[in-house]
C-alpha cells in the first residue's frame, strides 16, 4: 500500500514539487494543518508577514522580479479577505501568484461557520482560476493545475482555497507529470499569414510605431525584440508595465506614451500610420478617448489572449501568439522583405520624431524656495544607483517620475501597480522582490500615502532578512489627487492633506521597526543621503525626501480627453505641426 | 441589437454556471434565456445562451467565455441551420362553459393537457418562441392563473455533433 499522509503534508509536497521556494502568509485556524508540515519542510520557506495583503503583494513582486510563480498563504475569512486586493492586482497586470487559503470544514460550508467566507465566489472575478478543494485526495492535483494556470498562457493569479478537513484527513500523495485541462489550451502558434501580412504593413508604413506592454516582459522576449527594432528602425514606445522593455538610452525609444506620456511618445502614436501593438491591450490611460486615438494608424495587433485583440480598437491584423513566438516570426518575415528589397524611407518620420522629443524632453522645475524636487530626488537616486538595481514603486505622482526619472535599461527591473493602480504596493513587492533576488539592490520608491497603507511589512524584511531600501517621497499629501484638485476641483484641497510631515516622524518609525531611517531635505544632500543608504545592507533602509508639495507630473493628458490635447505644463500644449511635414 | 444562440460545452463540475452568469454580469452583457441540462457526456453539461447585442461584443462575450477553464467550447447556432425549442406549462382559468375553447386551442397548437381541475386546465406546450407567443395570445382571454416557461434549448441540424471535437481530450485514458 502507498504511503498515507495527510493532506496537509500533501499540500506542502505538492507545493514544494510545483517548484515553489518561497511562500508568504499568516497562519489562522484554518489554515493551520498546513503550518504543522510546513515548519518541517527542506525546501519552501515560508515568510510570516504582518498583513495578508503584504503576503499577496510579496508574491507578486517575487514573481514579478524573478518570472517564477509567486505564493501566498491565508487562513479562511478576514485572512482570505485580505488577499483580495493583491489577486485584483496580479488579475490587472497578469502577475502568476498561486493564494492557497483555507477554508472552514466541508461540512460547515454555506452556514456562515466561524471565519467564513466565500472566497472562491468572491475572487472569480479577479482570478484566472480558482478552486475550493473539500477531499485530500485532490490536493496535491489541485496544485499542479494552479501553477501550470498561473504560469502558462496569459499568466495571472489562481486562487486554491481548500477545506480544513480535507487537510486533516488522510490521502496517498500523487502528483501528476503533466497536467492535461480540457478547456484550456493556452500554446496558440501566430498564424503564418498574419504574420507575412504584418511584415509587409511594417517594411511599407511610412509612419510606423511599435507599442510596446507588459506581454514582451512576460514572454521575455526583450532580447528578440531589440534585434526586430533595429532590423526596421522604427520607433518604440513602451508602456508603464513594459518600462525596462526596450532600453531608454536607445536612440529608436520614444519614451513611455499615455496620461503622463512624452510628447515624443504620444505625438508619436497620434501621428502613426502604423502600430505594431505587442503584448499590450490599448488601456485608457494609454489610449485616451478611444475614438481620437491614433486616427491614422493601422493596427497590427499581437497578443497571447486572443479577447484582448479587438477588444478596445478594432485590430487590422490580429495575431493571436505568445510574445517571443511573434517577435521571433517577425524577425524572419521582415528580413525575407526587406532582403526583396522592400523597405519605406522613414527619414521625415524621424525628423518629426526628433523634433519633438528636442523640443518638448521631459523637464521640470526645481522649487523656488529651496525645498527638495522630488523629479530631481529621482533622478539623481537613479543615477547614483544605476540600472542594475530592482525599483518597486507605490501609485501616484512618485510612480510616474519614478517611471520617467529612473534608468529604465535593463528588463525586469521595473515594478509597479499598473492596471489596478493599488497604493501600497511598493514596500510588500519590494521585499517580495528582495526574497526572489537577494544580489540585487531594490528600491521601493513611495509616496507618504502609499508608504502608511503597508509599511508594517518593513518589520518583516527586519526580522526575515530583507534589507530593501525605501525613498519615501513625503509631500505630505496625496499628491496625485491633489494635482487633480488643483487642475480640476479649483485647488479645492479635499481631504488630501496628510499632514505627514509632522505625524508620523518617518525616521522614528523606521527605527522603530528595526530599520535605519534617514532624513534628507536639501538638495546638496541627496547625493549624500542616497550614497548613506547604500552602504547600509544588512538593515532595511527608509530615507525621508521631505518635497516640496505642489509639484505636479507632466506631461498630462486630462481624463477622458484626447491624446492630441496633451499639456506638457500647465496650459501649455505643443504646436503639433510647427516643425516639420 | 440581434438576437444570438451559443452553445457552451463545460465541465460538469461545482460553481461552473456561477462562473459563467458572473462573467455575463462583470462584462456588461445581458442573458434572455439560458438552460442548462445533461450531455450524451457524464463529464460535460451543455447550456443554451440566448443573448441580444451587436456582432463586435458578442465576440467579446465568446472570446470571454472562452478564457474561462471550465469552458470546452462554443458554437452559435444559426436559426436556418438548427432546431430550437422552449417548453411552456400555463395554468388557465376553464370551467365547464369555457372548458370547450381552451381544448380547442390546445388541439390548434398540437399541446396537451396534463393536469385537469374543477376550474382550470394546465397546458404543456413546446415549439419555438414564437408559436409559444401566439398560443400564449390566444390563451390570455381565459385567464392565465401561472405560466413557467423553461430557457430555450438549440441543436444544430445534420448528422455532425459540436460534442466529437471539443470532447477527444477528455477521452484520452488518464
Amino acid at each position: 500500500m502507498s504511503e498515507q499522509i495527510t493532506g496537509a503534508q500533501s499540500l506542502v509536497r505538492a507545493l514544494e514539487s510545483a517548484g515553489a521556494e518561497i511562500a508568504f502568509g499568516i497562519p489562522g485556524g484554518a489554515i493551520l494543518p498546513a503550518y504543522d508540515p510546513l515548519f518541517d519542510s527542506k525546501k519552501l520557506r515560508h515568510v510570516l508577514v504582518r498583513h495578508e495583503q503584504g503576503a499577496g503583494h510579496a508574491a507578486e513582486g517575487y514573481a514579478m522580479a524573478t518570472g517564477k510563480v509567486g505564493v501566498c498563504i491565508a487562513t479562511s475569512g478576514p485572512g482570505a479577505t485580505n488577499l483580495v486586493t493583491p489577486i485584483s492586482n496580479a488579475y490587472m497586470d497578469s502577475t502568476p501568484i498561486v493564494a492557497i487559503t483555507g477554508q472552514v470544514a466541508s461540512s460547515m460550508i454555506g452556514s456562515d461557520a466561524f471565519q467564513e467566507a466565500d472566497i472562491r465566489g468572491i475572487t472569480m472575478p479577479i482570478t484566472k482560476h480558482n478552486f475550493l478543494v473539500t477531499r485530500p485526495e485532490e490536493i496535491a492535483r489541485t496544485i499542479a493545475e494552479a501553477f501550470y494556470i498561473a504560469s502558462t498562457g496569459r499568466p495571472g493569479p489562481v486562487l486554491v482555497d481548500i477545506a480544513k478537513d480535507a487537510m486533516q484527513a488522510m490521502t496517498t500523495y500523487d502528483f501528476p507529470d503533466k497536467v492535461e485541462l480540457p478547456g484550456y489550451r493556452p500554446a496558440a502558434k501566430p498564424h503564418s499569414k498574419q504574420i507575412r501580412e504584418a511584415a509587409k504593413l511594417i517594411v511599407s508604413a511610412k509612419r510606423p510605431v511599435f507599442y510596446i506592454g507588459g506581454g514582451v516582459l512576460l514572454a521575455r522576449a526583450t532580447t528578440e525584440f531589440k534585434n526586430l527594432a533595429e532590423l526596421t528602425g522604427i520607433p518604440v514606445v513602451t508602456t508603464l508595465m513594459a518600462r525596462g522593455a526596450f532600453p531608454d538610452n536607445h536612440p529608436q525609444h520614444m519614451g513611455m506614451p499615455g496620461m503622463h506620456g512624452t510628447v515624443g511618445a504620444v505625438g508619436a502614436l497620434q501621428r502613426a500610420d502604423l502600430l505594431i501593438a505587442l503584448g499590450t491591450r490599448f488601456d485608457d490611460r494609454v489610449t485616451g478617448k478611444l475614438s481620437t486615438f491614433a486616427p491614422g494608424a493601422t493596427v497590427i495587433h499581437a497578443d497571447i489572449d486572443p479577447a484582448e485583440i479587438s477588444k478596445n480598437r478594432v485590430a487590422d491584423v490580429p495575431i493571436v501568439g505568445d510574445a517571443r513566438d511573434v517577435v521571433a516570426d517577425l524577425i524572419v518575415a521582415v528580413r525575407a522583405e526587406l532582403e526583396a528589397g522592400n523597405q519605406a524611407d522613414l527619414t521625415a518620420w524621424w525628423k518629426q520624431l526628433d523634433a519633438w522629443r528636442q523640443t518638448y524632453p521631459l523637464a521640470y522645475d526645481t522649487p523656488a524656495d529651496g525645498s527638495l524636487s522630488p523629479q530631481q530626488v529621482i533622478e539623481r537616486l537613479g543615477t547614483i544607483v544605476g540600472p542594475d538595481a530592482v525599483y518597486v514603486a507605490g501609485v501616484g505622482q512618485h510612480q510616474m517620475w519614478a517611471a520617467h526619472y529612473l534608468p529604465h535599461l535593463k528588463p525586469h527591473t521595473w515594478l509597479n501597480s499598473g492596471g489596478a493602480g493599488t497604493m501600497g504596493f511598493a514596500v510588500p513587492a519590494a521585499m517580495g522582490a528582495k526574497f526572489g533576488r537577494p544580489d540585487a539592490t531594490v528600491w521601493a520608491i513611495d509616496g507618504d500615502g502609499c508608504f502608511q497603507m503597508t509599511n508594517q511589512e518593513l518589520v518583516t524584511c527586519a526580522l526575515e532578512g530583507a534589507p530593501i531600501k525605501v525613498a519615501l517621497i513625503n509631500n505630505g499629501s496625496l499628491g496625485m489627487v491633489r494635482q487633480w484638485q488643483t487642475l480640476f476641483y479649483n485647488e479645492r484641497y479635499s481631504n488630501t492633506d496628510l499632514h505627514s510631515r509632522r505625524v508620523p516622524d518617518f525616521v522614528k518609525l523606521a527605527d522603530s521597526m528595526g530599520c535605519v531611517g534617514l532624513r534628507c531635505e536639501n538638495a546638496d544632500d541627496i547625493d549624500a543621503t542616497v550614497e548613506k543608504a547604500m552602504s547600509i545592507n544588512d538593515a532595511p533602509v527608509v530615507v525621508e525626501f521631505v518635497v516640496h508639495k505642489d509639484a505636479m507630473v507632466w506631461p498630462m493628458v486630462a481624463a477622458g480627453t484626447s491624446n492630441d490635447d496633451i499639456k506638457v505644463a500647465r496650459e501649455i500644449a505643443p504646436a503639433w505641426e510647427a516643425e516639420v511635414l | 441589437m440581434s438576437t444570438h444562440t451559443l452553445s457552451v460545452l463545460v465541465e460538469n463540475k461545482p460553481g461552473v454556471l456561477a462562473r459563467i452568469a458572473e462573467l455575463f454580469a462583470r462584462r456588461g452583457f445581458n442573458i434572455e434565456s439560458l438552460a442548462v441540462g445533461p450531455t450524451e457526456y457524464d463529464e460535460v453539461s451543455r447550456m443554451t445562451i440566448v443573448v441580444n447585442v451587436e456582432d463586435s461584443p458578442l465576440e467579446q462575450v465568446t472570446k470571454q467565455l472562452n478564457k474561462l477553464i471550465n469552458v470546452l467550447k462554443i458554437v452559435e447556432l444559426e436559426p436556418g441551420s438548427s432546431v430550437s425549442r422552449e417548453l411552456v406549462l400555463v395554468k388557465v382559468k376553464a370551467d365547464a362553459a369555457t372548458r370547450s375553447q381552451v381544448l380547442e386551442v390546445v388541439e390548434l397548437f398540437r399541446a396537451r393537457v396534463v393536469d385537469v381541475a374543477a376550474d382550470a386546465l394546465t397546458i404543456e406546450a413546446t415549439g419555438g418562441a414564437d408559436k409559444l407567443a401566439a398560443l400564449m395570445r390566444m390563451l390570455e382571454p381565459f385567464g392565465v392563473k401561472e405560466l413557467v416557461q423553461s430557457g430555450m434549448v438549440a441543436v444544430g441540424r445534420g448528422s455532425r455533433s459540436i460534442t466529437d471535437r471539443a470532447l477527444r481530450p477528455l477521452d484520452r485514458p488518464a
